[in-house]
């Protein structure tokens, strides 16, 4: 199995095709170049014997002219003591054996079909003239395995020849003999031997270290990023989106794990937010199962705490009966605002002194800072208008962001600051429509299309036939309107209630900035609308909020010296049933919370440093335009 | 005023049921407990009940298919749905089931009580109109309806839409008969939403029990009856012109209407 698997992978692929291939390719230069080798020495081989053969025909000539055969003896026997020369013999037409270097031959007949002269007789037929190659031939030794390279040079009868005084040549006669050379290839064979171990000791050692070379590149190019992509790819698998593949350089590879982490990060996005939208789900499912569960032990508290508290006499039972019903009846606001936040109710708002509420609910939870001993410091600025807000809500918030710092701080050396301030913001950029209508007193409201999560303002165009809807930011200057068609603005355009198709367009107005149409609407109770219905202008006037200038805000600030909040939790500590106090909490506080301020109009932020502190600003809107 | 009658209390939970009973009998009331709305049908029709307190959500049977089972029975008697599912959903349905009142849990002594007291009222106010028909006595008029154009949430509120898209709400005759002695009325801000089945003000009466009128509609006030904070006397003499309480942006007025019943068809 392991065997397998190592057969399956790509690197090991690679290098045994890389291998087999480079195997074939110096294969094959090697038996090219060593048979060129090969022939060039048997070439220089055949030169030489051919040289020789020359040689000792012409160095016999004299002594066989004048028919001197014991001197033709000598010189063939001198001649042949030259090493690699095997033999040399002469034989006449009949094919008797002459002269010879060795001696026990002489006079014996050539055997036509022995190997030395199968070259030339093949057809039984005399030799006459041959050309060079014909007369070479390399065969076996009969003695050894040794090759035997035999050339045959004929004697061919000469004028001088049969004018000699011996007139043992008739003229007609025309080969008078044959001189046979034997040359030993031995030595030759040997150096073709060693060249070829040379050629294949090279081939395998080049064969090795090209694979040993492909082999590292591979391991660090190719195998070590698969590798890494396929253990990412399983842990994504496995579910863990927030696996990072590191920087794999940019080639192809890199580009892949790149775009791999874009691809789990876009997951891990997704996730969440289907996670939430589920959370909330089961949140809602969860509130409706609490509040039905908790209102009844409640309504027994209730009824029996109110009956009591009409019938005691005793004016110290009474108001201790008080607190029992007030703090019931809180606990009934509080699992109702747990319904309202899962369905997004409104809250319900009456003019209030913030710092009251602040007061309220540090007095609730100061049982709680004293015996932790924790120093509570307070700067609350006086002269806080009252303003709208939902005060049983509000007080929840309060408590709920002070009993986590009370959970966040050391005994002993706790420190706690609640401040509130009265500050302006301009409206540019924050404030949201929230509501606007047509002149028929329409919704322009538009739930289904949402920018940046809020119900966008939708109006009907109609331009050279063409008919689409724009949606509009509804946060005032912030402009990331949504069009469903193209616009010209300096064409004749039709803007209008998608409900009954009244005209928006402020026909007496033109934009300042670039002479576009300008459409208008009402957002009641907080005046008229305009912009220029050009999507590359900016151009937009609320002139009742304008007028106002900068809005008053109050920032309540609750500051702790606690453990802080790390930076990965921070980002999802409003998210619904996400707790890091592990099973001391459900999870819901600050989901609730930013609920609750988020129905207010307000914002709220938090920084965090590990082990120095925590720090919640809550931003409410306090400026009342109606 | 409320002795001697006679009222049926629903519900699954056991301390519920004690702690109203505890409460309807120190009025004097005497008080059935059922714990299952069948056992409860079963009680019906042997004996006769001024009211009914019943819970909405229980086991088998729940308290609409309970309000259902009454109309298909031809039972009379009101019904005051009490729930721990506290939604205006819950609130608006069970009043267009036929329930008179809604009573979110948990309540209070007072809470329960005002609305026992309303009950009892509608109760004998029903009585008189059977009365007057076997009487065939055509001239005592108990309780006014409102114009037949008018659409009415249960028997409490009304609406009416006038032109442009504002609704003007108040308050029924048949609910402030069944509320003695009016002295004051809490409103809400202008610019205030309201909500359909939630409550939009706050009537006290003498016996300084606080009484809250539901809301017909959802939306926006963009007027309030000032005249009716000086002169309570008004919303009790013209209920339905005079007295009127909110006028109102509806936010989803289509909704609302599929709960809303017209007073045209409290006439056949």
């Amino acid at each position: 199995m392991k065997f397998k698997q190592a057969f399956t992978k790509i690197s090991l692929k690679l290098i045994l095709t890389v291998g087999v291939v480079t195997i074939a390719i110096i294969s094959v230069y090697s038996f090219l170049s060593i048979q060129a080798q090969r022939n060039e020495l048997l070439s220089q081989a055949e030169v030489y014997a051919n040289k020789l053969s020359e040689t000792i025909r012409n160095s016999t000539h004299l002594s066989m002219l004048e028919n001197r055969s014991d001197q033709t003896h000598n010189i063939i026997n001198t001649i042949s003591q030259e090493p690699g020369l095997q033999e040399i013999r002469i034989f006449n037409k009949e094919g008797r054996i002459m002269f010879s270097s060795q001696k026990e031959f002489i006079g014996e007949m050539v055997d036509q079909n022995a190997e030395a002269c199968y070259g030339c007789h093949t057809a039984n037929k005399p030799l006459e003239r041959l050309p060079m190659e014909d007369r070479m031939r390399i065969y076996d030794s009969p003695q050894d395995s040794s090759r035997i390279l035999g050339i045959i040079n004929p004697i061919y009868n000469e004028q001088s020849c049969w004018e000699a005084d011996c007139h043992f040549h008739p003229s007609e006669q025309k080969v008078l003999g044959v001189l046979d050379v034997k040359l030993s290839l031995n030595e030759l064979d040997a150096q073709i031997a060693s060249s070829e171990f040379r050629s294949i000791v090279f081939a395998v050692i080049a064969i090795a270290l090209l694979s040993l070379i492909i082999g590292i590149f591979v391991r660090k190019w190719v195998e070590k990023p698969v590798n890494e992509l396929v253990n990412a790819t399983e842990q994504v698998g496995t579910g863990n989106l927030n696996y990072l593949i590191k920087d794999l350089g940019s080639d192809e590879l890199g580009l892949l794990a790149k775009s791999f982490n874009n691809m789990t990060q876009k997951l891990a996005e997704a996730r969440l937010q289907l996670f939430q939208s589920d959370k909330m789900a089961s949140m809602g499912r969860l509130a409706a199962g609490v509040a039905h569960e908790i209102n009844n032990p409640l309504t027994a508290v209730l009824t029996y705490s109110s009956f009591l508290l009409k019938r005691a006499n005793n004016p110290e039972l009474q108001e201790d009966l008080k607190v029992i019903v007030r703090e019931t009846k809180r606990s009934r606001e509080i699992v109702k605002s747990l319904l309202d936040f899962a369905r997004q109710s409104v809250p319900k708002k009456s003019n209030a002194n913030i710092n009251e509420i602040i007061s309220n609910a540090v007095a609730v939870v100061d049982n709680q800072f004293s015996i932790k001993h924790i120093k509570l410091e307070k700067n609350l600025e006086e002269n806080i208008p009252l303003f709208k807000i939902d005060s049983n809500q509000m007080q929840q918030v309060f408590i709920n962001l002070l009993v986590n710092a009370s959970d966040a701080v050391q005994e002993k050396d706790g420190k706690i600051s609640v401040s509130t301030k009265l500050i302006s913001l301009s409206p540019y950029g924050t404030l949201q429509i929230k509501n606007a209508v047509c002149s028929k007193r329409h919704s322009l409201m538009d739930d289904e299309v949402k920018i940046d999560g809020k119900p966008s303002v939708k109006l009907k165009i109609v331009q050279n036939g063409k008919e689409g809807f724009a949606n509009l930011d509804p946060i005032y200057g912030k402009n990331r309107d949504k069009y469903g068609l193209e616009i010209k603005p300096l064409e004749q355009i039709q803007i209008s209630c998608p409900k009954c198709n009244i005209s928006v367009i402020d026909k007496e107005t033109n934009c300042p900035k670039c002479k576009g149409t300008v459409y208008s609407f009402e957002v009641p109770p907080r005046g008229i609308f305009e912009g220029c219905i050009n999507p590359h202008c900016d151009w937009q006037r609320w002139l009742y909020v304008d007028e106002a200038g900068v809005r008053d805000y109050i920032e309540i600030k609750i500051s702790d010296n606690g453990s802080g909040i790390s930076k990965e939790d921070l980002p999802r500590i409003f998210e619904p049933f996400y707790s890091t106090k592990g099973q001391k909490g459900t999870g819901l506080g600050l989901a609730v919370i930013w609920g609750i301020v988020d129905n207010h109009d307000g914002t709220i932020n938090v920084e965090s440093q590990l082990g120095k502190g925590t720090t919640f600003s809550i931003l409410l809107p306090i400026s009342q335009h109606a | 005023m409320m002795k001697d009658e006679r009222i049926l209390v629903v519900d699954d939970e056991q301390v519920i049921l004690d702690a109203i009973s505890r409460i309807a009998s120190a009025e004097g009331l005497n008080v059935d407990s059922e714990n299952s709305a069948t056992s409860a049908l079963k009680k019906l029709s042997q004996k006769e009940y001024s009211l009914i307190l019943c819970d909405i959500m229980m086991p088998q049977m729940d308290g609409f298919t309970f309000l259902d089972e009454m109309q298909k029975r031809k039972i009379p008697t009101p019904v005051i749905m009490i729930t721990g599912y506290s939604t205006v959903e819950n609130a608006v349905k069970s009043l267009y089931k036929g329930a008179i009142d809604f009573v979110p849990k948990p309540f209070t002594f007072e809470e329960l009580n005002s609305s026992i007291n309303r009950g009892i009222k509608f109760y004998r106010i029903q009585k008189g109109i059977e009365d007057a028909k076997s009487r065939n006595d055509k001239t005592s008029i108990l309780y006014v309806p409102g114009p037949p154009k008018y659409k009415r949430l249960g028997n409490l509120s009304w609406m009416n839409l006038e032109s442009e898209g504002i609704a003007v709400i108040g308050a029924t005759d048949l609910f402030l008969e069944t509320i003695e002695k009016l002295i004051s009325i809490e409103l809400m801000e202008v610019d205030e939403e309201i909500i359909q089945g939630d409550s939009c003000a706050n009537l006290v009466t003498e016996d300084e029990l606080a009484h809250r009128l539901l809301s017909p509609v959802s939306g926006r006030i963009i007027e309030r009856n000032e005249r009716i904070l000086e002169d309570i006397n008004l919303l009790e003499k013209d209920p339905y012109f005079e007295g009127w309480i909110y006028k109102v942006i509806p936010s989803n007025i289509e909704y609302d209407l599929k709960y809303l019943v017209p007073f045209a068809s409290d006439r056949m």
